[in-house]
């Protein structure tokens, strides 16, 4: 649906996005992740048709991104970074501008806003002035502005940014409805956003792709091996370290640590019957994948020129 | 154009929220009120005196002292107020990053510039509507005519027109509003002292370079006449300007 080669784009001098290849299927959910200034918001604003790159190529539904522009253009919602908003308007009023600017015939417009203003929360302030409203409603309105008119790529710049608790699974759960027909690329800096609602990530830095795989091939292909938590009463840590098959042994308390096995083995097993044959009064005995945060810091930090 | 549509009209709605519209209106009324009456005063004056000396009689002409002034007064007062009705229109969706929306809309940036343009010309006639009072009441008393004034006013919304144009095309050239009111200030003026700058200048160069200028055109209408070439002038600049706007909003996208 989305399809991207070697796009760069140049500020002067300075290159915020370096050769960013990927390409997303239709109906895919994909978190954009990386630092602050790593080049999302100029990606994003690259396939919105908002600017061109300095070189590279981009097409959307088949249709490239700049000979094909005003018909991209009318498939795409796009929540830029900042919502666009017009203070001195009505949430309804600014919806309405919003609608016949994207095209819709005068005929669903009605059915259209409603259904925006509805699922965005909306109901309550649409007689309000935008210039009177707080930083989260003025958020949603960015977001029901993004999918008013039934856009097949929906691309969202940050969109729980400054909501509260509430909302945020409010606007999540909304996001996650949109699956299925629709193709959704979101940036987030809130890395469980992620993991509860994208198929795939796409990881940049300093302009330049890290990863781009799914959530659950990318924390396996990270791990090392497997890892576990032991807590056992009594638990004497350097000779577990001693254990054929483990690579190494993190205490965490004088109770529990960290097992860290050779990659490819169940350890499970030899573990719990060395503790016991020790002595040591188990407790608990789970394994544990790397975190997405683990995943991420360990690939930002590694493109940074250190290993973690 | 559908979407020409509803840029003029949030563009419009957007106007009368805000007091910069009322307050322009009110001043730019009261300062021509101010001229014309004086201008109407004087007048009077002078045609008591000319009942004592009738040769003077022979130049008393309403239309001459009283009309054409106050359609003079308009290339004064309109170079100060136009800036105040265009600055906001495409800096303030810069600075607020509202373009984004509209550049990432399936409508062209023709539309989005023209519906602009649309918005305060609208709001520009509705200023001239309102002024068009002071002749009218001065028909209404006294025996004038009407030919030099309709021309008049024609020519006063062609040159509206020119400044509208200007103050649009500068407003693209910033995210400031005060820079785009004293860009298209500055311009404006530029056009408008042309033909007085260009005295000492060898003879050719200096009909040219006055003939860029607008007062000679406009000096047409006033003295009731619409002549082609001036007609001309007025609307290919207009759409020469609106046009280098076009390209600068665009050029957005390519820096
Ligand atoms: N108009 C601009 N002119 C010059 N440099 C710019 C411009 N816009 C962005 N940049 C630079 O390009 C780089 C990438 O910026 P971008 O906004 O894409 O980052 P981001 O990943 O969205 O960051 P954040 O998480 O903070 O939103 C940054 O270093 C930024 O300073
Ligand atoms: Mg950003």
């Amino acid at each position: 649906m989305i399809q991207v080669q070697e796009l760069t784009k140049r500020y002067g001098d300075f290159e915020a996005i370096q050769g960013v290849s990927f390409s997303i299927g239709k109906g895919e959910i994909v978190g954009f992740l990386g630092p602050n200034g790593a080049g999302k918001t100029t990606t994003m604003r690259i396939l919105s048709c908002f600017m061109p790159p300095t070189s590279g190529s981009g097409s959307i539904a088949g249709l490239d991104l700049f000979r094909n522009s005003l018909e991209v253009r009318k498939r795409i919602g796009y929540l830029p970074e900042h919502p666009p908003l017009y203070p001195e308007m009505t949430v309804r009023g600014y919806l309405f501008f919003v609608a016949t600017i994207k095209g819709i015939s005068k005929r669903e417009q009605k059915a259209k806003l409603s259904k925006a203003i509805e699922q965005c929360g909306l109901v309550e302030v649409q007689d309000r002035l935008i210039g009177r409203l707080s930083k989260g409603y003025r958020q949603r309105i960015g977001i029901a502005q993004a999918l008013i008119h039934d856009p097949e790529v929906v691309i969202l710049d940050e969109p729980t940014i400054g909501l509260d608790p509430a909302q945020i699974i409010e606007i999540r759960r909304l996001i996650k409805s949109l699956a299925g027909e629709r193709t959704i690329l979101l940036s987030t800096h809130i890395l469980p956003e992620v993991s509860m609602l994208c198929n795939r990530v796409i990881v940049i830095n300093r302009g330049k792709i890290l990863a781009s795989d799914a959530y659950e091939k990318l924390t396996s292909e990270m791990d090392r091996g497997q890892r576990l938590h032991l807590k056992a009463r009594g638990l004497d840590v350097e000779r577990l370290r001693s254990l054929p098959g483990i690579v190494d042994v993190q205490s965490e308390d004088a109770d529990s640590c960290l097992v860290e096995a050779e990659q490819g083995k169940e350890m499970r097993e030899a573990v719990s019957r060395y503790v016991i044959s020790q002595g040591w009064g188990l407790l608990e005995l789970t394994s544990k994948s790397l975190t997405l945060e683990e995943v991420y810091l360990r690939l930002i930090s590694e493109s940074e020129g250190y290993s973690a | 154009m559908k979407g020409l549509w509803a840029i003029a009209r949030r563009e419009l709605q957007s106007y009368f929220a805000s007091p910069v519209a009322y307050v322009v209106f009110t001043i730019f009324l009261l300062l021509s009120g101010y001229l014309f009456f004086n201008a109407l005063l004087y007048f009077n004056l002078f045609s008591l005196q000319a009942s004592q000396y009738p040769w003077m009689a022979q130049q008393l002409n309403i239309n001459q002292m009283v009309i054409q002034p106050h359609m003079h007064n308009f290339v004064v007062l309109l170079l100060f107020v136009i800036p105040l009705l265009t600055m906001r229109l495409f800096a303030e969706e810069k600075k607020q990053m509202t373009i984004e929306l509209l550049l990432t809309s399936p409508i062209s940036v023709g539309q989005i510039v023209l519906g602009k343009f649309l918005a305060a010309f609208v709001v520009f006639l509705g200023l001239i509507v309102l002024s068009t009072t002071f002749p009218w009441i001065v028909s209404a008393i006294s025996d004038i005519d009407i030919g030099p004034i309709l021309t008049g006013y024609l020519g006063v919304i062609l040159l509206g027109g020119l400044y509208l144009a200007v103050g649009v095309f500068a407003s693209t050239l910033t995210q400031n509003q005060i820079v785009a009111a004293v860009v298209s200030f500055g311009l404006l003026l530029l056009l408008y002292i042309l033909p007085f700058a260009s005295n000492a200048l060898p003879g050719p160069m200096a009909k040219v370079i006055s003939s860029v200028g607008f007062a000679e055109h406009f000096e047409d209408f006033t003295k009731g006449l619409i002549d082609i070439p001036a007609l001309t002038y007025f609307l290919s600049l207009i759409v020469f300007i609106l046009f280098l706007a076009k390209q600068i909003v665009e050029s957005v996208r390519w820096r």
